[in-house]
């Protein structure tokens, strides 16, 4: 019924989509080069992937990042949930969207606000900065979004489902145990994809609440990349980007089969 | 009785986070923006702010906003509405999306090497004889690097209104005699105003807080207000200034998105 896209038209989406992955690719491309600089290949090397699994210190940042995104992921998983019941069990809608406006304070606020904010809360509450006062800012900015993931479920459940379950019986626990639980368990997993991504991407907030001997791989990309290039990071991100499209196909097909919302963008 | 207990316990966690990480941090940073370097109550950061050197810093982040999102409207939008037209239109999305989903870092750390002296972009422009340029710490690369990392913001929420828009309005407006360009003036683009605002909204604001890009993409010789928050939290280390210009932004904020005007969607979707 559509008419068909004109060849301009095709090449205008073609051109944008080259820009949207030509620097990833050329990323890759140059971590493969024996040169040393992304700009003359040389020849085809795997030194620098020999080099980042040499360095020790790097793996540990790699593990320090992964560790903070599965629990944090975790946690605000947890709490999110719950949030999301909590607020989708109050009745008054004015309340209602109180809460919903107070959740969704951390999603809309730019990173610098959140990370200085954060700074400062810790500072008062005699946080020493490191692994726990980055695990906590993580755990606190992911939690909106497992809300935001949770509740569209929620809505989605037809009330007499809880009534049936209460009518034959069912305590409190277990009707959110054996029926609300299962029922938005697509939602609960999109959410802790969601929050696995934010704590892995996130830079801004963690810059800000980091303290001088931890630090995640965000981190530790932006201040190689102040001193300049070096192939290593090249390396790193090849793995990186492996990595994230991996996320991202394990989180389309949640999202497929759970037939929740599409694929939102990354803040 | 015991339920209702037990019930309550369990929203404690999601409570107590409202209260500890959202209505506290806010606190106290307009809290510590009352305060000088020497930790005195005073409200010298607010005259410092109405300085010529803040109001010009706040003006020319704005315009750098400014024109990101500009920017980023005129390329994301054709771009949208190709995207409704395609055949696998969701797939198309998914993979316009997806580098969004990659680090930010290591979008900005390519471009430091695409940009660069010996870069490709230099190659490429002594290729068509223009020579090569510095390209790498201009505004000129800071602004390519803002759209390049906003583009996917902007798409998906004009995607989401335009394909939203029932395609019998386009026929109508075919027969009844308005040519391609009326039709999307007078049609399309009325209809998907509120994607393009929420569009908007979503790349103003972050384009206001940039400090990453700022530092490794423009060289510092852009400011924002990011920047200058950063500036003053870690390396002046002068709390109460960088609250202050804190709290602005947080006003700015809540401006944009009045003006932006998301809520009436927002109450229209509870409605249903």
């Amino acid at each position: 019924m559509r008419d068909k896209l004109a060849i301009s038209s095709k090449a205008y989406l073609f051109i944008i989509f080259f820009i949207l992955y030509a620097p990833i690719f050329y990323l890759v491309y140059y971590s493969f080069n024996s040169g040393g600089t992304m700009s003359n290949f040389e020849g085809f090397t795997l030194d620098w992937y020999k080099e980042l699994f040499g360095d020790t210190r790097l793996l540990i940042i790699v593990l320090n990042t992964f560790v903070i995104a599965l629990l944090s992921a975790l946690v605000s998983t947890i709490i999110g949930v719950l949030g999301a019941i909590w607020i989708h069990s109050i009745k008054q809608r004015q309340t209602q969207n109180t809460l919903l406006s107070l959740n969704n304070v951390l999603i809309v606020s730019p990173d610098v606000i959140i990370g200085a904010s954060f700074l400062i809360l810790l500072t008062m509450a005699g946080i020493k900065l490191g692994f726990y006062s980055v695990l906590l800012s993580h755990i606190a900015f992911s939690i909106p979004i497992v809300v935001l993931m949770v509740l569209p479920k929620l809505k989605e459940m037809s009330p007499s489902l809880i009534d049936a379950a209460r009518d034959l019986g069912a305590s409190q626990w277990q009707v959110l145990t054996k029926v609300i639980i299962p029922y938005i368990t697509p939602g609960i997993f999109a959410g802790f994809f969601m929050a696995l991504t934010y704590s892995f991407d996130d830079f801004a907030v963690t810059f800000f609440v980091t303290g001088n001997g931890f630090s995640t791989l965000s981190v530790e990309i932006y201040s190689l990349a102040r001193r300049g290039i070096s192939l290593n990071i090249n390396a790193l991100s090849t793995l990186l980007f492996i990595f994230t499209m991996l996320l991202v196909v394990g989180y389309y097909f949640i999202a497929q089969r759970g037939n929740t919302r599409g694929l939102g963008v990354r803040k | 009785m015991e339920n209702k207990v037990t019930r309550n316990l369990v929203f404690i966690p999601y409570a107590l986070w409202i209260l500890i990480f959202v209505i506290a941090p806010v606190t106290l940073v307009v809290y510590y923006s009352f305060f000088d370097i020497e930790g005195n109550l005073s409200l010298v950061n607010y005259k410092t702010f109405f300085t010529p050197v803040y109001l010009k810093m706040t003006l020319s982040s704005f315009w750098y906003a400014f024109l990101i999102t500009a920017v980023t409207l005129l390329v994301a939008y054709p771009t949208a509405y190709l995207i409704t037209r395609t055949k696998h239109k969701h797939l198309w999305l998914l993979l316009i999306i997806a580098p969004s989903w990659i680090n930010l870092l290591l979008k900005a750390y390519a471009f430091i090497g695409i940009f660069g002296t010996y870069g490709t972009a230099n190659a490429i422009l002594e290729v068509f004889g223009i020579g090569s340029k510095q390209l790498l710490f201009t505004d000129f690369s800071f602004v390519f690097v803002s759209v390049y990392i906003f583009i996917p913001f902007m798409i998906l929420p004009i995607f989401n209104s335009l394909n939203e828009l029932n395609p019998s309005l386009l026929d109508a407006s075919r027969d009844l005699g308005a040519s391609k360009w009326t039709t999307f003036r007078r049609v399309i683009f009325p209809l998907t105003i509120q994607g393009v605002k929420s569009g908007c909204q979503v790349v103003f604001i972050p384009a206001l807080s940039l400090f990453m890009l700022t530092r490794l993409i423009a060289g510092n010789k852009v400011i924002t207000l990011g920047t200058a928050i950063e500036q003053q939290f870690l390396v002046t280390q002068d709390w109460g200034m960088g609250s202050t210009i804190a709290v602005f932004l947080i006003i700015f904020m809540v401006v944009i998105m009045v003006a932006t005007g998301n809520r009436k969607k927002r109450g229209a979707k509870n409605e249903r």
